[in-house]
């Protein structure tokens, strides 16, 4: 009984929350990855592409709930999901017309895209605080529990309960249809076998006559399109607040090193390695080892390692030993 | 007639690499350019195919000008070319190299990945068959399966020139098919050049050091040097030309003939 309730606790604290957090950062690790691989540069404007996506689904949301349009249980932002899919293709679509479709024409070096991604970056971050502003805004609405941590404890009489949120659910399952999706079309369609083999070598693909253009605007696409997706994912279950988007950006980016620039499996690795340690490192074991332990070896502190303010100095610091040990990632990357 | 250059000229800052050059390319024809290194003969394949833009001169195909058109507009007219150090998309098989090749397909177009999956389907086989046969034709079947780029450095060069067989190309440009691969294999790079040429029609432009290479196949020959035609004709022409044998000797002062 013990070990149930120490098992369950892990549960509700540790595996479902780092699953939904690592699906999330997955998929905005694969949209960092797929510009790496095409474009050959650290697309920094990522994290806010993501509150961008998220943002149109807020305003979205409150204008399909003063429509009285509803598709509850689910969450109204789950219906808007394509619509900010498409305002967030079309954004980053115009940024690559006015800014970096400049810097390619005159094939400038990798390290100043990076930098005109900052300056976009910027210019997301402005936009977006012009429309919504910098507050908090709350994105979830419908039913909250898949599993209730009351009734979860009364039906099979633990001490422990196990919660499960709407949100997390549907962030594993829309991960999981995306990334097979994503799969799907990068090795069965032609178009897809194009864009790997534009990323493998894109001189040799242009001879094989594939238009770069049209590469370009298709990673642009689906890179615009995850990120929309993990940005609202991100919203409803956590909330949604501009800011929060760009200190995504350090994990997100860890996430796609640690599994190897350029490489989506390592990109969808990397996701649940960084969302993982984050949330073990921080965690707090003491109520999980009293369970486990005989009373007199009973734990007097915490049993955390770091507390959670220092949750981004993790990814710091896995993206320090992974550049020190295996700079081109666990399924090694482009980046090598 | 295939192909007209007309005055190309590529400068990099100060430096001409390629400096006045005219010539034509006729059908069904070999045409080998040699000269010691530094000739600009890549700098010349590089600009004829879209790689950088020519700083002046015109390019024209079948009489229509392709001057500084990309390299997959030009694909799809039929000009095709190889790298000097064989390129090839590493992480796919010798099959799936093949088989990226031919473009304007249907699958190209992502909508119709979705909606007329036989028709894409039909295409593959018919695509799928001529890679086996190209396989087959420069006897690399038996690494059909294997990552490209494991392939030894022969390999990758016949595999470079059976990409350039999966489309119906006008024209081709090597540049040394020849380089680094081993005297057998050589020779069945020049075989399968020799049976494209006459068998298919295929016309064939090509930069090569091997001169036993170039004179089993080339007619006519071009030799360039520090980025200007020296001469011009059949091989026997070439080689006996005074200019041609100093530029190759080094000698600009006239101490050796």
């Amino acid at each position: 009984m013990e070990a149930i309730n120490a098992l369950v606790l892990l549960g509700n604290y540790v595996i479902v929350p780092g699953i939904a957090y690592g699906s999330q950062l997955a998929l905005a690790a694969l949209g960092v990855s797929l510009i790496y691989g095409i474009l050959r540069f650290s697309n920094f404007a990522h994290g806010d592409t993501m509150a961008f996506g998220a943002m149109v689904a807020v305003l979205l949301t409150s204008l399909a709930q003063s429509l009285g349009i509803s598709i509850a249980p689910f969450p109204t932002a789950m219906l808007t999901l394509p619509f900010a899919i498409a305002g967030t293709v079309l954004l980053v679509i115009a940024f690559d017309f006015a800014v970096y479709r400049h810097f390619r024409s005159i094939r400038s070096s990798p390290v100043v895209f990076v930098i005109a991604s900052t300056g976009v970056m910027f210019v997301m971050q402005g936009l977006i605080r012009f429309i919504v502003g910098p507050r908090d805004r709350d994105l979830g609405d419908g039913a909250r529990f898949v599993v209730n941590a009351r009734e979860f404890k009364a039906a099979l009489g633990l001490e422990q309960g196990l919660s499960i949120k709407v949100s997390q659910s549907l962030t594993l399952g829309i991960t999981i249809i995306a990334v097979l999706l994503l799969f799907w079309f990068l090795h069965r369609t032609r178009t897809g076998k194009a864009m790997r083999a534009f990323s493998d070598n894109e001189d040799l693909a242009r001879l094989s006559g594939i238009n770069p253009q049209t590469v370009v605007i298709l990673a642009w696409t689906l890179s615009a399109a995850l990120a929309a997706t993990a940005g609202i994912l991100y919203g409803l279950d956590k909330t949604f607040k501009p800011i929060i988007y760009f200190q995504l950006l350090l994990p997100t980016f860890a996430a796609a090193i640690v599994g190897g620039l350029g490489n989506p499996i390592g990109a969808l690795a990397g996701g649940f390695v960084v969302a993982f340690s984050e949330i073990c490192i921080t965690y707090a074991f003491k109520r999980f080892l009293a369970y486990l332990l005989p009373e007199n070896l009973e734990p007097t502190g915490l049993v955390q390692l770091l507390s959670t303010e220092y949750k981004f100095a993790i990814s710091f610091f896995i993206l320090v030993v992974v550049l020190l040990i295996r700079p081109t990632g666990i399924f090694a990357g482009r980046s090598s | 007639m295939v192909v007209r250059i007309d005055n190309l000229r590529k400068q990099f800052g100060e430096f001409v690499s390629v400096d006045d050059v005219s010539f034509e390319i006729s059908s069904a024809s070999i045409t080998g350019l040699i000269g010691p290194n530094g000739a600009g003969k890549t700098t010349l394949f590089n600009t004829i195919a879209g790689f950088y833009p020519p700083t002046s001169g015109r390019v024209f195909l079948d009489d229509q000008e392709i001057t500084a058109l990309p390299p997959h507009r030009l694909f799809e007219l039929g000009l095709l070319r190889t790298f000097q150090i064989a390129r090839e998309f590493a992480t796919m098989t010798v099959r799936e190299n093949l088989m990226m090749v031919p473009g304007d397909q249907h699958g190209e177009r992502i909508w119709n990945s979705w909606f007329s999956r036989a028709r894409i389907a039909r295409e593959e086989a018919v695509i799928s068959t001529r890679a086996d046969d190209v396989m087959d034709f420069l006897q690399l079947a038996h690494v059909a399966d294997l990552p490209a780029g494991q392939l030894s450095g022969g390999q990758k060069k016949l595999l470079e020139l059976g990409r350039t067989m999966m489309t119906d190309a006008k024209i081709v440009f090597l540049d040394e098919v020849g380089a680094g691969v081993n005297r057998t294999l050589l020779r069945r790079i020049g075989d399968a050049i020799i049976r494209l040429n006459r068998e298919i029609g295929y016309t064939f432009c090509l930069i090569e050091h091997d001169m036993a290479f170039v004179e089993r196949l080339c007619d006519p020959v071009i030799c360039m040097a520090e980025g200007r035609i020296l001469a011009q004709g059949s091989m026997q022409e070439v080689v006996n030309n005074d200019e041609v044998i100093q530029a190759y000797l080094g000698s600009r002062g006239g101490t050796t003939t």
